[in-house]
């Protein structure tokens, strides 16, 4: 399985990124300059985190209506898979591909810690390594990444399994409505988190409940 | 020669701009005429004390500063130093005192800022962040508004630009109250044959700015961190700089991005005193003059003048000498990153210091004196008089689990999980041992099994009592943390924060602590490779603590063997190794003093660096050799509050036997130096254990089977237990509750 990933200014888990997916393949991604014309033919097209353009207006905001995400648009809409990871996950929500808003955390501080993650929905192509209702651990560093979406959305997010990952046992860091940690679009071809699985990979990291993730996605060993 | 001057020099302005009347003679006499306005703003920048050094360089220089990995030692923007296998760690620490206390978002945000870009300057990518921070009691009415500011402004800035902190200090004590300390750490990692200098060669080549626009921001900020404060501070708000970290981390990719195309001969990163002291370093150091066109240079408000330009310490920019051949590649990189690049200039063989804005020359001076011949001073000090050690029998008494659980839930030991839960402890995806343990430690990107350790200290209180004492303390437990991991100390950087110098009681302090310092680094083979001078820490007449940071750097050849401070397992054996027989001995200055009894006397503890040296080595081969499960070090609180640590992390409790006749409260909360608590995976009655015992001995180390873990709680001697659920609630509470508002 071949993927990419996207590279914005200021983002700056790009090379957590990039080291987990060729640690977890055995291939490196190519790796698309945010001015690139085009998105090589992958099967996973992942945007990582950090402060992309400073986070200076809206998180997200301004690399979600860069050129480059027409492109991912469309790959996403012809089913290629597309990850968001806590920048990467605002872009997707400000650039349309997923619903809601990811506001600051109720503790107006930015948080960088270990919380619990319960596997929301185990049966899809990012979280099929997982089992249902699996409690995972898993890092988050944000500052805003409080989740928020009207009634009639969070209704269909829950009614339709579209809720990912959920804070577990009281360690929601930021306030997230339903514990929402992270959601797929309605096709399931598009996940957006907040916290880095990314960053929990190997015994090195102290464990490495984020490697299914990304060994589920790449059909790579566990 | 002659330039007019619109603005009269007057004793008033010379005066303004931080100036002596003896150093406006020295500059009347070297430049033969009155020097014009903008001229005035360029020695006030260059000769300030915290550009200049002019009152510590004599004393600096008799630090130890080389070593068989030493490439680079103090005059560099950062030190560097080689761990093997072509690589380099690049660091050093840096204050931002005054304007954090100013505008402590900003202020504390700009330090972090300053101190990457020293590293990054130098070709390297930063790794890892430490800071080092003290603020004023906690029950003074601007310490939460200062704590808030500055934690914020270091995450805000750090987490942004996306280095992981992975270590540091908090402490409280009145004596900050008018002035806290922020002194900022970060290293890097380069390829020892990539390293990049400020001394530029070569006559009639391109000076080029990068980075982001000249603004009006900071204008003066150099000065201002070099005098005292007094009541009207808040019209000093402007002299603060503003950070951008989404330009530095541009600035960073590109220039690693630039350095790798081999266009860079010299480059130099525009901080206190931006472009005025970046060129004339640049010129200084490679023997050229420099010639600036400031028509040229990105500004970002209009109307600047000269004066404004030359002085403006606004962030995110860098000034580099390129070869001419290379310089549209150069401009490339720059125009992907979005950033300014604008050629403002060059090198010329004259030795002068030359600033042309608008078709007339508004400086022409001599460029070696000013810098690197800049002004030095030898002030007079008075002979240290260290505090009189306590009276014999002077114990005052309290219930030794009362007091311990009271000790760990006061401002000096609760955890700082608040503050470091603010930053991002992980990004790069190498922490092995983030905040909480006795050093930082990272695995180096790309190596199987190597690892390098980090770690800020200093005890003001033991450098109050006695500068030379507390000097080589501060040295001997960066030393100690280290060592603590398993780690080889390699080398220390040192962030000098004093008073003001004119007082021959201060200059005591400074002299002393720096005797001390360099007497520790001698004898533990330590060198000191960068640093930071911050004086004149003084509000209205009173002084800060004297607080010289050691920020100390170490290397693991296998961060698998690396020792934690959490107890691993129950029924391990607890040894105690280095110190007195009595266990514990020494009160004065002790937090058990000041914190339970209001009482701040005493001698500070004595550090026989010979013994540290014989137990640090001990307690580091034994963490190699793999019969070590857990390490921590002895240091505020003693005993007593080593072994809560150490229960806290795991959750494991143990029982400790006291010593019969002694005095618990020495036992058990003295602050005698040179001690290690280990717990080991070896049998008490084996055979191996008998072979540490007997080494120990023939070594003269005292290792001493104290007690065993287990259990969920914690035993002192005689004294009731006390259950380690207890111990880390009081540990975990006062940070959160004291920044709500409802403790002080």
């Amino acid at each position: 399985m071949k993927s990419a990933v996207i590279v914005f200014p200021g983002l700056n888990r790009d090379r957590d990124m990039i080291a987990a997916l060729t640690k977890v393949s055995g291939t490196a991604p190519a790796i698309v300059w945010h001015q690139d014309a085009e998105i090589p033919d992958v099967d996973l097209i992942v945007i990582p985190g950090g402060f992309s353009y400073g986070d200076y207006l809206r998180c997200g905001a301004i690399a979600a209506r860069s050129p480059i995400m027409d492109i991912v648009r469309a790959r996403a809409a012809s089913g290629v898979k597309v990850l968001g990871v806590c920048n990467g996950f605002q872009i997707l929500i400000e650039a349309g591909l997923l619903p809601g808003a990811l506001m600051r955390n109720t503790s107006l501080k930015f948080v960088c810690r270990e919380v619990k993650l319960e596997v929301t929905n185990a049966d899809t192509a990012f979280t099929r390594g997982y089992t249902q209702g699996q409690i995972i651990r898993c890092p988050v560093a944000h500052h805003d990444g409080n989740y928020f979406a009207d009634a009639d959305t969070l209704a269909r997010l829950e009614g339709d399994g579209r809720v990912a990952f959920r804070y577990a046992e009281g360690t929601n860091p930021n306030g997230s409505i339903n514990d929402i940690a992270g959601i797929f679009n309605e096709a399931k071809n598009v996940l957006g988190l907040m916290p880095h699985p990314e960053n929990l990979i190997e015994a090195a990291h102290g464990g490495d409940d984020g490697r299914a993730l990304f060994s589920g996605l790449l059909g790579a060993a566990a | 020669m002659t330039i007019p001057n619109d603005i009269v020099i007057t004793p008033q302005l010379i005066a303004d701009h931080g100036l002596k009347p003896e150093e406006y003679q020295k500059i009347l006499d070297l430049i033969g005429r009155e020097p014009t306005y903008t001229e005035l703003g360029i020695f006030s920048a260059m000769w300030n004390e915290h550009c200049s050094y002019k009152s510590s360089k004599k004393w600096l220089k008799t630090l130890p500063t080389s070593g068989p990995r030493v490439i680079q030692g103090p005059g560099e923007n950062a030190g560097v130093v080689d761990i093997g296998d072509g690589q380099a760690i690049v660091f050093k620490m840096e204050s931002h005192n005054h304007p954090s206390f100013i505008e402590p978002y900003q202020g504390a945000g700009t330090g972090m800022g300053g101190i990457l870009r020293d590293v990054f300057t130098m070709g390297a990518r930063p790794v890892a962040a430490m800071n080092a921070l003290r603020f004023g009691s906690p029950d003074h009415e601007k310490t939460r508004h200062l704590v808030s500011g500055v934690v914020a402004g270091i995450g805000g800035y750090g987490n942004a630009f996306g280095v992981p902190t992975v270590g540091g200090e908090v402490e409280f004590d009145e004596r900050y109250n008018g002035n806290i300390l922020v002194n900022a750490f970060a290293a890097g990692l380069a390829d020892t044959d990539k390293i990049f200098y400020s001394k530029a060669e070569g006559v009639g080549l391109p000076v080029v700015y990068l980075g982001a626009k000249t603004g009006r921001d900071g204008v003066g900020g150099a000065t201002m961190a070099s005098a005292e404060f007094g009541d009207d501070i808040e019209e000093k708000r402007p002299t603060v700089q503003v950070g951008d970290p989404f330009t530095e981390k541009r600035l960073l990719e590109a220039c690693l991005e630039l350095m790798a195309t081999g266009a860079v001969i010299a480059i130099q990163d525009m901080g206190a005193a931006g472009l005025t002291c970046s060129a004339v370093e640049m010129g200084a150091k490679g023997d050229l003059g420099i010639e600036l066109d400031l028509d040229k240079v990105p500004v970002r408000e209009t109307h600047m003048t000269p004066y404004e330009m030359m002085l403006s310490e606004s962030q995110e920019r860098m000034l580099m000498v390129l070869h001419p051949a290379k310089e549209a590649e150069a401009r490339a990189v720059f125009v992907k990153w979005e950033l300014d690049f604008a050629t403002v200039g060059k090198t010329t063989d004259d030795l002068r210091f030359r600033v042309l804005f608008q078709g007339d020359e508004v400086a022409n001076l001599p460029i070696k004196e000013l810098g690197d011949e800049a002004p030095e001073y030898d002030r007079p000090w008075t002979p240290s008089v260290p505090a009189a050690p306590l009276a014999a029998g002077d114990v005052p008494q309290m219930d030794v689990a009362d007091a311990l659980l009271a000790l760990m839930g006061s401002h000096q030991v609760s955890s700082r999980r608040w503050v470091y839960e603010q930053y991002d402890t992980l990004i790069q995806g190498n922490s092995m041992q983030r905040p909480g343990g006795d050093a930082g430690v990272i695995r180096v990107d790309g190596h199987p099994t190597k690892g390098l350790a980090f770690t800020s200290d200093v005890n003001p209180r033991y450098c109050e009592a006695d500068p030379f004492e507390g000097g080589k303390q501060a040295v001997a437990e960066a030393w100690r943390n280290l060592t603590a991991t398993g780690a080889e100390p390699l080398a220390a950087t040192d962030n000098l924060n004093f008073g003001n110098p004119e007082r021959p009681e201060i200059m005591s302090q400074l002299v002393h602590a720096i005797k001390g310092i360099g007497e520790a680094c001698k004898a533990l083979d330590f060198p000191i490779v960068s640093g930071n001078v911050s004086l004149y820490n003084e509000t209205n007449g009173r002084g800060i603590l004297p607080t010289p940071t050691i920020g100390g750097v170490g290397l693991l050849p296998d961060w698998s063997q690396m020792a934690r401070i959490g107890f691993a397992a129950a029924n391990q054996p607890i040894l105690l190794i280095g110190g007195p027989a009595e266990r514990g001995t020494h009160l004065g200055q002790s937090i058990y003093l000041r914190d339970l009894f209001g009482r701040r006397d005493g001698s500070a503890p004595h550090v026989d660096l010979a013994a540290e040296r014989k137990a640090g080595d001990f307690v580091r081969g034994l963490i190699r050799s793999g019969v070590v499960t857990a390490c921590h070090d002895l240091s505020d609180g003693g005993l007593g509050v080593g072994l809560a640590e150490m229960a806290i992390a795991s959750g494991i409790g143990a029982a400790v036997t006291g010593i019969a006749g002694h005095d618990p409260v020495l036992e058990f909360f003295g602050e005698d130096q040179g001690r290690y608590l280990l717990t080991v995976n070896l049998d008490p009655q084996g055979d191996a254990i008998k072979a540490l015992w007997d080494e120990a001995r023939d070594k003269g180390i005292a290792c001493a089977w104290i007690g065993s873990t287990g259990g969920t709680d914690l035993v002192l001697g005689g004294s009731r237990a006390v259950p380690v659920a207890d111990l880390k609630a009081a540990h975990e509470g006062w940070f959160p509750t004291y920044m709500d508002g409802a403790a002080a």
